[in-house]
């Protein structure tokens, strides 16, 4: 820990990129602020209801249910996809002539728009006609995901885990590629085993990437809407709603601004809320 | 500004926001802030600890209404509280 004064002038620096986040995020946001605090039926009849939409959000029960489910969905996509890209990236070559198609390869799903990948699955898992969906009734698992929720669950989660583990799997080799030869010597001078080379060699190295895959994911699962809209439309009944889903549904289909304004805010908090925990621990642990 | 929907106490809450972000910028400025360890479990700024306390004060406002209800009074009072501990000791 250093007792030395920051030099804050590189501060003035950032003054753009604090123009832009302002007209961008701030703005937006205070309005939403705003609406989270009126009862607009249209927007020359607002009245002032103070945090009557806050009360009603947070006692209401089906915001629970999506939170949690929220909740659930993204510490199982993390859990998953954060060992699963290292494991890839782990065993992409480094310095072969393959290397670069490999890395394509792996970034194609991260170039299919959310909504061709949520009709991709929507299709390859039907029970009667997809690929998926078939082969596994036809090893004898009643499977049909419109219908059965934990079903509708690991759909989802495969989706998911198809979609996003490429990213980690990227940071992972761009971290992985970063670490120098005689690191690798000195762990097999000192005998170090796979497993030994991978917890005290490669995991510190990659510390740094690692917060910005779990991050980032962490923040797009959080937010997760067109892929479960498309795939499963929140279904079966409410058991794959999750809260950006149900915010659409009170902001666009029922046009009820002001709670979902409030909605909006309380989903916010709790995003600044998990980033920052997680962003200080590491940093915390770094010092 | 039409368009933002204002109203009289959001206007007075972002007004205190700005200008608690403006004070800090010129005490920051007047005497640079040191990272030092207080009861957090981490190394703080001047304004980690500002943004805590923003962020606990949200967290303690709706904690208030999911668990006590009624009037935020009291909410506003520990939310106060809690950010002067935390500035001074956190």
């Amino acid at each position: 820990m250093s007792s030395r004064p920051y030099d804050n002038r590189a501060w003035l620096g950032v003054l753009p990129v604090v123009l832009i986040v302002a007209f961008s995020a701030v703005i937006p946001l205070m309005t939403v602020v705003n609406y989270s605090v009126q009862d607009i039926l249209d927007f020359n009849s607002r009245f002032f209801v103070g945090f009557e939409w806050y009360r009603e959000t947070l006692n209401d029960p089906r915001f629970v249910d999506a939170f949690l489910r929220q909740i659930g969905f993204s510490a199982t996509v993390l859990a998953l996809e954060i060992p699963l890209g290292i494991f890839v990236a782990k065993g992409l070559p480094k310095n072969s002539r393959m290397t670069p198609f490999l890395l394509v390869f792996l970034a194609v799903p991260l170039l299919i728009p959310w909504n061709v990948v949520g009709t991709i699955w929507q299709i390859f898992a039907r029970a009667d006609i997809g690929l998926l969906g078939v082969a596994i009734n036809a090893m004898g698992i009643d499977y049909n995901y419109t219908s059965e929720p934990m079903h509708a669950w690991l759909t989802l989660v495969a989706m998911d885990i198809w979609h996003w583990t490429s990213l980690v799997a990227l940071l992972s080799f761009a971290g992985l590629t970063s670490i120098p030869e005689p690191y690798y010597q000195a762990a097999e001078l000192d005998g170090a085993n796979r497993w030994q080379v991978l917890r005290f060699v490669e995991l510190p190295r990659l510390k740094g990437v690692l917060t910005i895959a779990v991050l980032l994911r962490l923040m797009d699962s959080f937010m997760i809407y067109t892929e479960p809209f498309v795939l499963t439309g929140g279904g079966p009944g409410n058991t794959t709603t999750f809260l950006s889903q149900y915010l659409a549904t009170m902001a666009v289909g029922q046009f009820d601004l002001g709670p979902a304004a409030a909605f909006s805010v309380i989903y916010f908090l709790f995003i600044l809320l998990f980033c920052w925990l997680f962003y200080t621990s590491v940093v915390a642990r770094d010092e | 500004m039409s368009w933002m929907a204002w109203t009289l106490p959001t206007a007075l809450f972002f007004s205190a926001i700005a200008a608690s972000l403006v004070t800090m910028t010129l005490i920051e400025l007047r005497w640079p802030t040191v990272k030092r360890r207080g009861f957090l479990p981490m190394a703080t700024t001047r304004g980690d600890r500002f943004f805590i306390s923003l962020l606990s004060a949200a967290f303690i406002h709706l904690l208030w209404m999911l668990l006590v209800g009624g009037g935020l009074l009291w909410a506003t009072v520990l939310a106060v509280f809690w950010g002067v501990a935390l500035m001074r000791w956190g």
